[in-house]
């Protein structure tokens, strides 16, 4: 009586299972050769050595994997840094950045800026077409900054750009920029995209004069881009022919698939996925010009106390944190400025607050809290670096008295209540760097409508306030480099790390190049044999 | 003709109840969509601008009625984050979801009965206990992680399989079935472990009955009693299951879409909440709710047709 049924039950099921089988082997063949077949070959290079010294090869395709969905594709209207760092490559400005928080000169080829430090001339390269074939003259830049300034009659697209008073075209390849008042931040600014006149559909079917071309954009799956065959260039024209980013938001997720070798690059990669790859990549790490702090609000008791500050900063000790939460993989800070920033940043100030308990504990009795107090410290819980790196600081001022709650509340919740309204009292959050030393150090100003810090200091406000307008850069750097030795004095947070960008690569891509700002220029990246 | 009358109105109800709760909660979220989208950065000129193309500039009650307005005339507005019709963007991920769920559902069925059949036959031996230990695995192990444990075997060790990615049906047939196998099986597995169970459990309680004593006391075959009696009664906790497998999946495959980023409906609702995505979210909410309650009656239905006496009950 059993036998029938045996056979029924067990039949049933190992035919499901041979099916699944079989319908996984035989389409398998036929996937590999289409899609995966120069990558499932130099698998097994990478599996045996690093192949730094290969011969550089034109050519090839490399997946990237995203964790974020692009926000829109018209440079102007899209403000997520992942989105730029893949529009980059489509779009050029009359500058790039370099990797030394300098400019290079791209769509410009040289400027000029009058005495009194309100006249920009550029001149521009001749021959320069867009990726629809139409030539990039005066009036393309003409279009472009109009926009952004709210020349054009509408509201002004970038606040970086509302000092323009005028534009001026007196050539095809000349542009001259009358602005307002001093501003020595405009010549960052110049990095942004220009883009075709009268070209209304950048959201869609973005156009730009950059190495690639963009190619289509499937939300949720994919955006690809391709070479651009016509790139001005010629030095650094691109030799892989194509860009897909892929659209996966697991983190884990993309490391398994560039161990199966169905991608090639992971861009933020986390030292334990590092781990887990193992040998046979290539991996690129170094400081992402970021400030990870633990910002103090400068505005409620006992955290208005200098002393108090004070006495927070020789209680915590960076290193241990940079060891435990970056498997030491971070720049150790002394004050709101990245090393990335090579010209701007000022050395010696990371070790301004040896860690010390005796001394911490010396200031706290002196500003009366020989007992401690209690400190609420809000983190965003969708970054687990951060609510780590809070375990670890409870933890330590824990040594000195000061008891520690941490709240975690969710990133949009945290823009509003600790970035828009400063209700918190301490937090920790990484804030991402600039090109121009006064969009990173304009945070702490006093008029600054999102000084979360809540600090507030006359020297400091006129040192930013000279540095804006200083042209002469020696000079500027110097204000600049006060002003970041005022806030380490003034322990306005407590300055952590700039966390290291790793980014990991199949073995024979090279070519990686790490900028003061988060971008991945492919024009400079190649497959080796 | 009562009977579907009240289920019509307990139907509609809930979804009206669906929607406004949906929004209400959307309300109380802190958290301004605008900031959310144009991140830290941001111009407060740009958010300004970008509060009055989202119409948050209005008061909540008049939105929700202009949504409710639009929604029952076919229209579902214009995704906030992505500038595109919301009808528009279901359209193209719905056949991923439900492909997956089909996949996963057939999958379940296949394996669970027959192997639920075997074990209620098998009860008290080895075999069995085995098969008892690998459900209460099952219905533990979260799918997440058996979606990296099947992906590491499948795809990185013996790459039958790609690691993430969706390849459509238009495309490449195949590839669409490679592209949903390990996600369906990741969602697949807890789902045979409770068939198998449920199955076993109202199996036995069904063989204990007095019409299969009966049965055998007539003397017919054991293989009959099995199939024509036991079973039929046993369907009616089954239906009940299939309909909670369904559901089951919808919200498994949230985790399983990101996972394998699979352009879904799953994962379109992770991303949309996220970033305050109103329209978008409230859609898609509303046509989950539609597919869980329709399943429910559907449910009802079929049991009345299986089984007579709940006509008279009711």
């Amino acid at each position: 009586m059993t036998t029938f049924k045996k056979k029924f039950a067990l039949g049933l099921s190992t035919l499901s299972i041979l099916a699944i089988i079989i319908s996984g082997c035989g389409s398998n063949t036929g996937s590999i050769n289409t899609s995966n077949g120069a990558s499932a070959e130099s698998e097994t290079n990478t599996g045996t050595a690093q192949n730094t010294t290969g011969k550089v090869m034109a050519g090839g395709t490399v997946r990237v994997a995203m964790s974020t969905e692009p926000d829109n594709l018209d440079p102007y209207l899209s403000a997520a840094t992942d989105t730029q760092s893949m529009m980059d490559n489509v779009f050029d400005g009359l500058f790039e950045a370099g990797e030394n928080s300098d400019l290079i000169p791209a769509i410009a080829s040289s400027y000029q800026v009058s005495d009194d430090g309100l006249t920009y001339t550029f001149t521009l390269n001749q021959g320069i077409v867009f990726h629809d074939g139409s030539e990039l003259t005066a009036e393309d830049v003409y279009y472009s900054y109009a926009k952004l300034s709210g020349l054009n009659g509408q509201e002004p697209l970038s606040s970086k750009f509302s000092s323009i008073t005028s534009i001026d075209t007196p050539d095809d390849y000349t542009v001259v920029i009358q602005l307002k008042d001093k501003d020595a931040a405009f010549l960052a600014a110049n990095i942004v995209a220009i883009v075709p006149k009268d070209y209304e559909q950048q959201s869609e079917k973005p156009i730009g004069a950059g190495p690639y071309k963009f190619v289509e954009y499937k939300p949720g799956q994919q955006l690809v881009l391709e070479k651009n065959e016509n790139f001005y260039d010629k030095e650094h024209a691109p030799m892989l022919d194509k860009v897909e980013f892929k659209i996966m938001p697991d983190t884990n997720s993309a490391v398994l698939a560039l161990q199966s070798g169905d991608i090639d690059m992971i861009p933020g990669i986390t030292a334990q996925g590092v781990l887990q790859l193992g040998d046979g990549y290539t991996v690129v790490s170094g400081p992402q010009n970021m400030v990870q702090l633990m910002a103090l609000n400068n505005s409620v008791k006992p955290l208005d106390d200098l002393k108090v500050r004070q006495a927070i900063n020789y209680a915590i000790d960076k290193d241990v944190i940079i060891q435990t939460v970056a498997e030491g993989n971070g720049t150790k800070l002394g004050s709101n400025m990245s090393p990335a920033m090579k010209m701007y940043f000022q050395e010696g100030l990371e070790d301004y607050y040896t860690p010390s308990i005796d001394k911490a504990k010396e200031l706290l009795k002196e500003a009366g809290y020989e007992n401690g107090f209690d400190l609420t410290l809000t983190v965003p819980s969708n970054y687990q670096f951060h609510v780590d790196t809070a375990q670890v600081i409870a933890d330590q001022l824990k040594n000195v008295g000061i008891k520690v709650t941490i709240k975690q509340i969710e990133w949009s919740s945290w823009l509003e209540d600790v970035y828009n309204n400063a209700k918190y009292e301490a937090t920790i959050v990484g804030l991402t760097g600039k090109l121009d030393p006064h969009e990173v150090l304009g945070r702490y100003e006093t008029t600054y409508a999102k000084n979360f810090f809540k600090f507030s200091n006359s020297e400091f406000d006129k040192l930013v306030n000279q540095g804006k307008t200083e042209i002469d850069e020696a000079k500027r750097v110097d204000l600049y480099k006060q002003a970041q030795t005022l806030l380490t004095e003034q322990a306005v947070a407590v300055y952590i790390m700039d966390p290291s960008r790793t980014v990991a690569m199949k073995g024979n891509l090279q070519g990686f190049k790490m900028y003061p700002v988060q971008k991945y220029n492919f024009a400079e990246m190649y497959y080796t044999e | 003709m009562r009977f579907y009358i009240r289920k019509l109105v307990a139907f509609v109800s809930t979804l009206i109840l669906v929607s406004v709760i949906t929004f209400l909660v959307f309300q109380v979220l802190p958290g301004d969509p605008a900031q959310i989208i144009l991140g830290v950065d941001a111009d407060p000129q740009q958010i300004a601008a970008l509060r009055e193309t989202m119409g948050l500039d209005r008061s909540a009650g008049e939105r929700y009625l202009t949504w409710v307005k639009d929604t029952l005339s076919g229209d579902f507005g214009e995704s906030i984050r992505y500038h595109r019709p919301v009808a528009d963007m279901l359209v193209e991920r719905l056949p991923v979801t439900l492909s997956l769920a089909l996949f996963s559902l057939g999958l379940t069925l296949l394996v669970g009965l027959p192997l639920g059949i075997y074990i209620a036959r098998k009860d008290g031996k080895l075999s069995a206990l085995l098969l008892s230990l690998f459900t209460q695995l099952g219905v533990s192990i979260p799918s997440f992680w058996l979606a990296f444990i099947l992906i590491l075997l499948f795809s990185v060790t013996l790459k039958l399989f790609p690691t993430y990615g969706y390849t459509p049906w238009s495309e490449n047939p195949i590839g669409a079935i490679k592209s949903l196998f390990l996600p369906s099986l990741a969602l697949a597995i807890p789902g045979v472990a409770v068939v198998i169970r449920y199955l076993r459990n109202t199996l036995l309680d069904q063989s204990r009955m007095d019409y299969v004593r009966t049965a055998r006391s007539k003397g017919q075959h054991e293989k009959g009693i099995m199939y024509r009696h036991i079973l039929r009664n046993a369907l009616i906790p089954v239906i009940t299951i299939v309909g909670l497998l369904i559901a089951d999946t919808l919200g498994g495959s949230i985790v399983v879409e990101n996972v394998f980023a699979l352009p879904g409906i799953g994962s379109l609702l992770v991303t949309s909440i996220g970033t305050r995505d109103l329209p978008l979210v409230q859609t898609m909410v509303l046509y989950i709710a539609i597919i869980v309650v329709s399943i429910n009656f559907i449910v009802d239905i079929l049991y009345k047709v299986i089984d007579p006496r709940i006509r008279l009950k009711r």
